[in-house]
């Protein structure tokens, strides 16, 4: 490496970016044997959840808060973004319980679940905005409802839920990009470590081997450099050199 | 287990060392994007979604006119909710607050309300033309705060019997009202012309897009409540986690909710802030679950692992036999 190559910025952070979410490891073609529950499911009708979220709610930006009142199209749209919000909601909640039966914060995981549990806590404002944003009886309502517990945490006084206009700037952008960095970082993450391993069973059945006893899985070891065929062989019983 | 165990043992599952099978993930999120698409089109089919029309000063003066010159009174003299309410509106109280902790009064009064003055006076004052009401909230402001307390307090206690007349306006029981009747007489009629909702959104220029004061103030009377015990949002009712009709609302604040239906949330003067405390730091502990002993070892107590990885496990045991 030249010793400009080493002062550069941009080649540090590439190196660094590389070395941390190398491209098999950002977009696989191979996972673990043991992912095979249908728990593993619902990440990513999370992720594809909050994607058609963010599609209708564009459209609706796009025509303005009260398009949606008065026009069939506008209507439509408003019931998509609805029906998507309560699908990734339902979808990231049975996620993060099935993380957590997992224990996925193992194995040096910890900021994977985090990221995760922060995604839901910011996810929850977000929605709120979009609620009070309605224009109808009901964000009339639940404003006039959740002012109190906001402006008994302090946070009524730069964060009013009956000030229409702050809400939907918080709405339409300001949240929705706080919960797609979030949910990026999250992703990044769960690239960077892997999916998190079962546990290991001990002789009596449902504790923890101990460190001593690691790695006693009968299948065979993976090489990080051996492709897909490898990998499909040792599913398939064949042992790795 | 000792923390050097825990270490070792948590060091086992940094890497998968087994087995790996061939996996599309560009494909599995195409297929998942089509299967949330086709639900939320299917539902959007099926159900559609709920759009009450809101409610305004206007229909809310025309359909109960004795709850509307009943709030309007109480916002006259301060003792309705926005009135008394504290910081972020005025300093008519401290707040609620959790011990020596009051978060309310520290952050201030951001928004500003007065709501004789921004709800009634102010209103009446911009309608032109009316000497007899001009004369009536110059006595008004004129008279001393006793007597001004004096009059509301007598106007309210007889608007508790008070009927309303077919033209929409009001009957109440002669008595010594003061000047109050005629303020509120020219308020009544001024709302139910729909002048008092754009009078309450008026500001220093021209776009205006908060609506914190005619919000307040209809949420002072009973309008907003009545509608709402009818679509069963009151908080007795698990209020605004329900959406109207029979929608699923914001079911995510299931737990937010719960806390206010049990005591002593639920006959604390301090409710919000205590329930905003728990929820605070339960979602903290949420988040640090990987940190917090107990919590985190539970799910190796509770064998639902066995039944996520009953594959893995199986396989396991053919490979071991």
């Amino acid at each position: 490496m030249s010793s400009t190559t080493k002062r550069s910025w941009t080649a540090s952070a590439r190196k660094r970016a590389v070395g941390a979410l190398p491209p098999e490891k950002l977009l696989p073609d191979s996972q673990p044997s043991y992912m095979s529950s249908w728990i593993y499911v619902f990440g990513v009708l999370t992720l594809t959840a909050l994607i058609v979220i963010i599609a209708s709610g564009s459209i609706l930006a796009l025509k303005g808060p009260g398009w949606w009142h008065f026009t069939g199209i506008g209507h439509f749209f408003n019931s998509i973004h609805l029906w998507s919000v309560e699908l990734f909601f339902f979808f990231m909640v049975i996620h993060l319980w099935g993380k957590y039966w997992m224990a996925a914060w193992r194995g040096g995981r910890a900021r994977v679940w985090m990221t995760g549990a922060v995604a839901f806590v910011v996810a929850v404002p977000c929605a709120l905005t979009g609620y009070v944003s309605q224009q109808n009886f009901d964000a009339q309502w639940i404003s006039t409802q959740a002012k109190d517990g906001l402006n008994a945490a302090g946070v009524g006084a730069f964060f009013n839920v009956t000030n229409f206009g702050q809400m939907y700037s918080y709405h339409v952008f300001l949240l929705p990009l706080a919960v797609v960095a979030i949910v990026i970082a999250h992703v990044l993450l769960v690239r960077k470590h892997g999916i998190v391993p079962p546990f290991q069973l001990s002789d009596r059945g449902a504790l923890l081997a101990s460190a001593s006893k690691a790695d006693p899985e009968p299948v065979p070891p993976r090489d990080p450099s051996v492709g897909n065929e490898r990998a499909r062989d040792a599913v398939s019983g064949k042992a790795a050199p | 287990m000792s923390r050097e165990s825990r270490r070792r043992e948590d060091e086992s599952y940094r890497e998968w060392k087994g087995a790996y099978r061939p996996y599309d993930i560009l494909r599995e999120a195409s297929i998942a994007l089509g299967v949330v698409l086709a639900l939320a089109v299917g539902l959007t089919i099926l159900f559609s979604s709920p759009d009450l029309k809101p409610s305004t000063v206007q229909s809310w003066s025309r359909s109960d006119p004795v709850d509307f010159v009943t709030t309007a009174t109480t916002e006259l003299d301060g003792t309705s909710g926005t009135g008394a309410y504290g910081p972020p509106y005025n300093h008519a109280s401290d707040g609620q607050h959790i011990a020596f902790v009051y978060l309310a009064k520290w952050f201030g009064v951001s928004h500003p309300i007065n709501t004789a003055q921004d709800f009634v006076l102010a209103p009446l004052r911009s309608i032109t033309r009316q000497p007899v009401l001009q004369a009536a909230i110059s006595a008004y402001q004129a008279a001393p705060a006793s007597t001004q307390t004096g009059w509301t307090s007598a106007y309210e206690k007889a608007l508790g019997n008070a009927r309303a007349r077919p033209d929409g306006s009001i009957t109440v029981k002669p008595g010594n009202y003061g000047p109050v009747p005629t303020m509120m007489g020219s308020l009544l009629t001024f709302a139910q012309s729909g002048g008092l909702d754009g009078a309450l959104l008026t500001s220093k220029q021209f776009y205006q897009t908060d609506y914190t004061k005619p919000l307040l103030f209809m949420s002072d009377g009973g309008v907003l409540d009545s509608r709402a015990q009818q679509q069963h949002l009151l908080g007795t009712q698990w209020g605004m986690m329900n959406e109207t009709g029979s929608y699923p609302g914001q079911v995510w604040l299931w737990l937010y909710t719960f806390w206010y239906q049990i005591k002593p949330f639920s006959t604390s003067a301090n409710a919000d802030i205590l329930v905003m405390g728990v929820m605070g730091v339960l979602s903290l502990a949420f988040i640090l679950i990987p940190f917090i002993p107990g919590v985190r070892d539970i799910p190796r107590r509770v064998p639902i692992y066995r039944l996520i990885w009953r594959d893995h496990y199986r396989t396991q045991r053919a490979d071991g036999a």
